[in-house]
């Protein structure tokens, strides 16, 4: 253990992190290199990134589903070791049971990590209270809209009360409307939680929006090209956030740095296809 | 509903009722339900009737080929009288015990299995090739050796139907284990699940389905063992009957055998698509195309 009190160091950090890949044909494929970040307890960081970066990964890293090549990944001053249950994470994709109703969803967490049952179901229908789905408990998910269904998801993740949130770009297959209302709720859920989240996202408004600090990713592999502190005051209304002038002023800012990355990962992802 | 309306190419003038429409809807829903039935029974009677009549006419030979209600003739005699063997219930039950036995070892052993070298690559990788070399045996030659191992009575029989079973259950459970999805199944790791929680709760739901639709199969094959097993050798059961009805050049014996069978595997079949459906509320319902 370092010398610092583990109490005051940072809830994430990624240092000096490298991740290589074997492709199906046997070449090696580095995906992050040098990696370097820092998620204070408490931060919500949002990681900004060309598509196929190495986004998913830098998440799959902090979980311990995947780990470092090189480089060392330590979650409250302490290393990763197999599967943290600190950690919650909110997928791309539908990651919802779908042969279990809802609240059978959301009583999954706290049922594996051995809570009584009826303790466990009674945390259940408060969160689902929380997240405005109180009466359909007993709905499978095919049943639900896909906002309902992140809902459950969120509510799902929650129920184990994690100090980190992961969140790998959780609300990009929703409508644009669906999404703010999600945006919403997020921010309400993790005034309340108090977790660290790193929000992977490829929506540099959704990514503003929501987090203290912008983390723009080169065009894989992936690596940190610069660091924005984002300064809107909180709580912030998501649906009205994105008209201040900071908000449009910083907006463009950043995307003048991330385009060149975009470019550049297109071109890139052209010449592969040729 | 309004979907089958649209489906059955119904147009309805402007300002038409919801009821209206809906009643339309159950009207055409009701017609091609009647359809259907009275094309499946139309066929039915074609068939039956012109076998009936193209025996009767010498067309074919009643000899070989029997006749509607030659064969029916001879069910109602083994109902009513009992076959030449004993009364038939028995023989009927003797082959169902066979092969309720065999379905259920070899189902229950092929998802075990299934599941179990669908987890470890490295069970998986080992064992896939004597797998293969096994598999590659066509299971009624192994009927004769079973007799000749096991004896005469029920347990040549039941290793036989296990044979036929396993495979394809096996074979089944190992792939569904393997779409198991990835995300499914990192979220449930993430969750807290760990080794059997993660098999029960995400493994074995998710290769359910595969499963099942093995099952559906797999009870037609294990009563093929059974009486292929008591047409190699064997004392009582259906399979017997057929042999003994082929001894004695008695082709509606044989028919009438073969619907004996027809009618079990139907009502398993009716059974285990109930039992499925049953089990998996959680799926959408089907596009209603059956109406």
């Amino acid at each position: 253990m370092s010398a610092t009190d583990p109490n005051e160091s940072p809830a994430i950090e990624l240092i000096n992190v490298s991740r290589r890949f074997i492709t199906p044909d046997g070449k090696s494929m580095t995906a992050i290199r040098d990696f370097n970040m820092s998620v204070a307890r408490g931060e919500f960081v949002a990681v900004v990134g060309p598509t196929g970066c190495g986004k998913s990964t830098t998440l799959n890293l902090v979980t311990g589903l995947a780990s470092p090549s090189s480089g060392e990944v330590r979650l409250f001053g302490g290393p990763v070791n197999g599967i943290d249950p600190r950690i919650g994470f909110a997928f791309q994709t539908d990651a919802l049971f779908p042969w279990r109703s809802v609240i059978d969803n959301v009583v999954a967490g706290p049922l594996f990590r051995g809570k009584p049952r009826e303790e466990a179901y009674a945390k259940a229908r408060e969160w689902l209270a929380r997240v405005h789905l109180t009466g359909h408990e007993s709905k499978y998910p095919h049943q639900l809209s896909g906002g309902m269904r992140k809902r459950v998801s969120l509510a799902q993740t929650f129920i184990n009360e994690p100090q980190i949130l992961l969140m790998d770009e959780p609300f990009s297959a929703l409508d644009v409307q669906t999404r703010v209302v999600m945006h919403d709720v997020l921010l309400d859920l993790w005034s309340e939680a108090k977790a660290s989240v790193v929000f992977v996202t490829h929506d540099l408004e959704e990514a503003i929006a929501l987090a203290d600090k912008v983390y723009v990713l080169t065009s894989g592999p992936a690596t940190v090209k610069s660091v924005y502190p984002v300064h809107l005051p909180r709580p912030r209304v998501v649906s009205e956030i994105r008209y201040q002038e900071d908000f449009i002023a910083l907006s463009k800012t950043i995307w003048d740095d991330l385009r060149d990355e975009v470019t550049r990962g297109a071109a890139r992802d052209e010449a592969r296809a040729a | 509903m309004t979907d089958t309306a649209i489906a059955s190419g119904a147009i309805f003038r402007a300002g038409t009722s919801d009821a209206e429409i809906e009643a339309a809807a159950a009207k055409a829903s009701r017609h091609r339900k009647h359809m259907v039935l009275f094309w499946r029974w139309a066929i039915l009677a074609a068939i039956l009737g012109g076998w009936e009549i193209a025996s009767r006419t010498a067309i074919i030979d009643e000899f070989f080929f029997s006749s509607p209600s030659a064969i029916y003739e001879r069910l109602v005699e083994w109902i009513t009288e009992g076959t030449s063997e004993g009364p038939l219930w028995f023989h009927l039950w003797v082959t169902m015990e066979e092969s309720l036995i065999g379905f259920a070892t070899g189902s229950i052993a092929g998802i075990v299995v299934g599941i179990a070298l669908g987890r470890n690559r490295m069970l998986a990788d080992i064992f896939s090739i004597y797998i293969k070399v096994i598999n590659s045996i066509p299971r009624v030659v192994l009927a004769p050796i079973f007799i000749m191992i096991f004896g005469l009575g029920l347990a040549s029989k039941v290793a036989l139907s296990f044979v036929m079973v396993f495979f394809v259950v096996f074979a089944n459970a190992f792939q569904g284990v393997r779409e198991a999805d990835r995300n499914l199944m990192a979220n449930a790791q993430i969750l807290g699940a760990k080794g059997w929680q993660l098999t029960r709760s995400v493994v074995i739901p998710s290769a359910m389905s595969w499963i099942f639709a093995s099952l559906h199969v797999s009870f037609g094959f294990a009563i093929v063992g059974a009486i292929v097993g008591e047409f190699v050798g064997a004392r009582y059961g259906v399979g017997l009957l057929i042999n003994i009805a082929k001894g004695s050049f008695d082709a509606a014996g044989m028919y009438a055998a073969i619907v004996i069978i027809m009618v079990v595997a139907l009502a398993a079949e009716y059974l285990m698509t109930w039992v499925e459906n049953s089990l998996a509320a959680w799926r959408p319902a089907p596009l209603q195309d059956n109406q």
